[in-house]
């Protein structure tokens, strides 16, 4: 099914029999969905680009590359990173922009400006019982009612099926550096990175890859800005070890697309855990987490693991999340919630699929 | 304003009721005397008043979730309160309802600066968050205009914003977690120091929900470092088409301001009348402030003066210091006072896109007139939220009526260039009759049955938010 119209959508949504599979460019399968496609290719399009009120409205299934070019040739951006999947799920085709917010999906710099969900201005989305739903709008300031655009962003599908979103972007950067610092473990490279967080010099991206041996800070802005703040940075940084700068933008950049990417764990076997904690506690939990692999980002508050079986099991009662984003293991790959807010998700899915029919094995 | 009548039920157990909420609160905590309870008649929407049943003061979230399981029980409608400064009606209570006020739960329960958050208990102030960290570097950056005596209850049920909004985000976006009590008295932990949420948002549904899903009772809020520094320009043109443009060319250039303030001339006037801050008399005047270290500031500032001085600006002023920073400030926050002295006026929040701009402050000029009563515009011109304040006389019989019906065609306006009715203040009972101007009956539904899942019973401040026919149904389940 490829609907080319929100009209057309609800009533397939209504002739439907069983289970939809809702699908965007189909590069993030993460969750265990099953149900007939119901492809948003055919309804594709930016509807609305204001480049001076920093506002971009698109329909769900517009190619998230379409987006990003149209915004950098006015020399701006989604500002939260999106990750790309592709490399690390091994799959191919195009990240919709529909998808990325079903997902909400986010990179690097989320720790200092925000998530998907962050930039989300409006939604458009047709239930499950076939109503077509607006809410937010394309302002950045709007509290007129409850917020659904949050709820919805991050559903995976589950409580309606996204026609149009419309996000916030922000100006690009003028040019980006590295700092780097060798071989910290992992307790000294958590705590330089909250130093680093805890500076006023705006880091926009805080990474460890200990197989590389490798702590990683990112500054962004004009020029003149990037250099001195990469010099008093440095001095923050100054107790943890010693920092090299990498202040070549495109090594730079290449580092974080890797980092945002998970490109370390591309081509290696197993099961990667998404592991959302607090940032402090991650290098203990990691400890206990029996990985093959590991990459700290957001600071540490996220870790991406290489570990098959049960990772929860492992890590015990932990303040968090943790998603099951590749492989097979017989575990929840959404992690379970206590049993209040379990009976309100419930509740949602319930109020807003009635029929049970989106993504039924989704987030469950 | 129409409100739903009294449950005379719940009225005539009035006793009962009291008895059983005194047996879990201490005896300071309940008030349910007239001579008590007038306090807390209304909130910072004066114009609507009506005393509660009773009201309770809570300490702890135990005693939080106490009051409510027995409202539940018995069918009592709640309004929770924070600090009663909204300019919605958010916190108008009922007849039939009891007032569970936060006022006192004001602990900060854990200061994390390795992991960059505070947990406090929600009736503690917007300002005194900040206070608890500022020493060590550290500010809570959602920054509304009452935030002196706002409470973070009241900021997280209203998703407030602020000046500062433009860089920072508004409260949805630096809350990382909250202990939520639903109607029933169940006590839940939503969210938590780590970020994003693993199931559905349900942090970002709560947020903004006008108390109409749970109490929040205690919050976990992302706090910032303190930048290096920051400093304003004052900018004043003849025409706000122009004033527009240079907002637009300063966020095309890749800056990005914390705070882009516009004020018009009535606004201007009045401003200067009150607080002499040396303004310049023009048609509008825009206030830019940037962040960084002293170079940065600088760098930030040419490239701004740039632009300005294009536009042909008729007063161009940077500030070289703290003392001259005051200064430029100094009249857009007193801007609200200075109105206040001329008359009353009754402040209204829409947001446009940036772009519209010109052709809603012309329209309002045009009502204005047709309306025969001034309107002074104050403005967060980055993110297009507009507050425009109707000057009108409380002492005229009519004249509330007559402003009353003005706002609510700037409303409409605001909506029908692609804007919303309210931007940081929360539509409560002010704005609750105009959400279908906004909203289709489809799009009510979706939110109204958000809270069918939390408040299955409609007791939670349930007359605000949704108009009173799309509820009515539910309200009398």
């Amino acid at each position: 099914m490829t609907p080319e119209t929100e009209e057309a959508l609800a009533q397939m949504i209504v002739a439907a029999d069983g289970p939809l599979r809702i699908v965007g460019g189909g590069t993030r399968p993460i969750g265990r969905a099953t149900g007939a496609a119901l492809s948003l290719a055919g309804m594709a399009g930016i509807t609305l680009y204001e480049p001076g009120a920093l506002t971009l409205v698109a329909k769900a299934g517009t190619p998230l590359a379409e987006v990003q070019a149209r915004l950098a040739a006015e020399n701006q951006r989604l500002a939260f990173e999106p990750m790309d999947h592709r490399a690390l799920l091994g799959t191919s085709g195009e990240p919709t922009i529909g998808g990325m917010v079903a997902a909400n999906v986010s990179g690097p710099r989320r720790i200092t400006v925000g998530a998907c969900r962050d930039f989300m201005l409006g939604v458009r989305f047709v239930d499950g019982a076939g109503h077509i739903v607006k809410n937010g709008g394309r302002v950045m300031k709007n509290v007129t009612g409850y917020d659904l655009v949050k709820l919805l962003t991050g559903s995976y599908g589950t409580l309606g099926v996204l026609t149009e979103v419309s996000l916030k972007v922000l100006p690009d950067v003028q040019t980006q550096a590295t700092l780097v610092l060798d071989g910290l473990n992992d307790a000294t490279a958590v705590a330089a990175m909250a130093a680093a967080l805890s500076s006023p010099f705006e880091v926009t991206g805080a990474a460890h890859d200990p197989a590389a041996g490798r702590t990683l800070l990112r500054l962004e802005g004009f020029a003149a800005s990037v250099a001195y703040r990469a010099q008093a940075l440095a001095g923050v940084l100054a107790p943890f070890g010693s920092v090299t700068l990498m202040d070549d933008q495109a090594a730079s950049a290449a580092l974080w697309a890797a980092i945002r990417d998970v490109t370390a764990f591309a081509g290696q076997q197993g099961c990667v855990w998404r592991l959302s904690v607090k940032a402090s506690d991650a290098p203990a939990l990691v400890a206990k987490a029996g990985a093959r692999a590991v990459i700290y980002d957001w600071a540490g508050g996220l870790v991406w693991l290489l570990a098959d079986g049960d990772l929860r099991a492992r890590l015990g009662d932990f303040k968090g999340h943790a998603t099951l984003v590749r492989g097979q293991a017989d575990v929840p790959v959404f992690q379970p919630e206590p049993a209040p807010v379990a009976a309100l998700t419930a509740g949602l899915r319930a109020k807003f699929d009635p029929r049970g029919i989106f993504n039924p094995g989704m987030m469950g | 304003m129409q409100m739903p009548q009294p449950n005379a039920g719940v009225l005539s157990r009035k006793d009962q009721i009291v008895a059983r909420l005194a047996a879990v609160l201490p005896p300071d905590a309940l008030m349910s005397d007239i001579a008590e309870t007038r306090a807390y008649e209304c909130d910072a929407l004066t114009a609507y008043r009506c005393p509660p049943l009773a009201v309770v003061l809570p300490s702890t979230t135990e005693q939080v979730s106490a009051v409510l399981k027995i409202c539940h029980d018995m069918g009592v409608p709640v309004v929770p309160r924070g600090s009663g400064t909204s300019l919605a009606g958010g916190a108008l209570p009922t007849a039939d309802c009891v007032i569970l006020g936060v006022a006192r739960m004001t602990q900060v329960i854990e200061t994390n600066y390795p992991d960059r958050y505070i947990r406090v208990q929600t009736g503690r102030t917007n300002l005194s968050v900040t206070g608890a960290v500022e020493a060590d570097g550290f500010f809570y950056a959602p920054d509304p205009s009452s935030q002196l005596a706002c409470a973070i209850a009241g900021n997280i049920a209203m998703n407030s914003g602020g000046a500062h909004c433009l860089k920072y985000g508004v409260t949805t976006n630096n809350l990382l977690g909250v202990t939520l009590v639903t109607m029933d008295g169940t006590v839940m932990e939503i969210g938590g120091a780590h970020m994003d949420a693993g199931g559905l948002d349900l942090l970002g549904v709560i947020c903004g929900s006008e108390g109409q899903l749970g109490v929040v009772t205690e919050a976990t809020l992302r706090i910032l470092p303190k930048p290096e520094g920051a400093r304003p320009v004052l900018m004043g043109y003849d025409s706000s088409e122009v004033a527009g443009q240079v907002v637009t060319d300063i966020i095309k250039a890749g800056i990005l301001p914390v705070a882009i303030e516009f004020m018009d001339r009535p606004c201007i006037e009045a401003t200067e009348a009150f607080a002499k801050a040396g303004y310049p008399i023009c048609e509008a005047l825009l206030i830019v402030e940037v962040e960084g270290s002293p170079a940065e500031i600088d760098a930030q500032l040419a490239l701004i003066m740039q632009i300005a001085r294009s536009h042909n600006p008729v007063e161009l002023r940077e500030a070289k210091d703290a003392d001259e920073a005051g200064r430029i400030w100094l009249g857009r926050k007193s801007a609200f006072g200075a109105m206040g002295q001329i008359n009353d006026y009754m402040c209204l929040d829409g947001t446009i896109p940036v772009s519209a701009l010109p052709y809603v402050l012309r329209r309002i000029g045009e009502m204005s007139k047709e309306y025969g009563l001034g309107v002074g515009n104050v403005f967060h011109a980055g993110d297009g939220n507009m507050h425009p304040l109707i000057l009108f006389d409380a002492n005229k019989p009519g004249d509330l009526e007559l402003c009353e019906a003005f706002g609510a065609d700037i409303l409409r306006l605001c909506v029908e260039v692609g804007g919303c009715l309210t931007g940081e203040h929360g539509v409560g009972i002010e704005k609750r009759d105009l959400m279908h101007v906004q909203f289709a009956t489809a799009d009510l539904e979706a939110q109204m049955a958000v809270k069918d899942v939390f408040d299955p019973g409609w007791l939670l401040n349930a007359a605000k938010v949704f108009p009173l026919d799309s509820s009515a149904p539910r309200r009398a389940a």
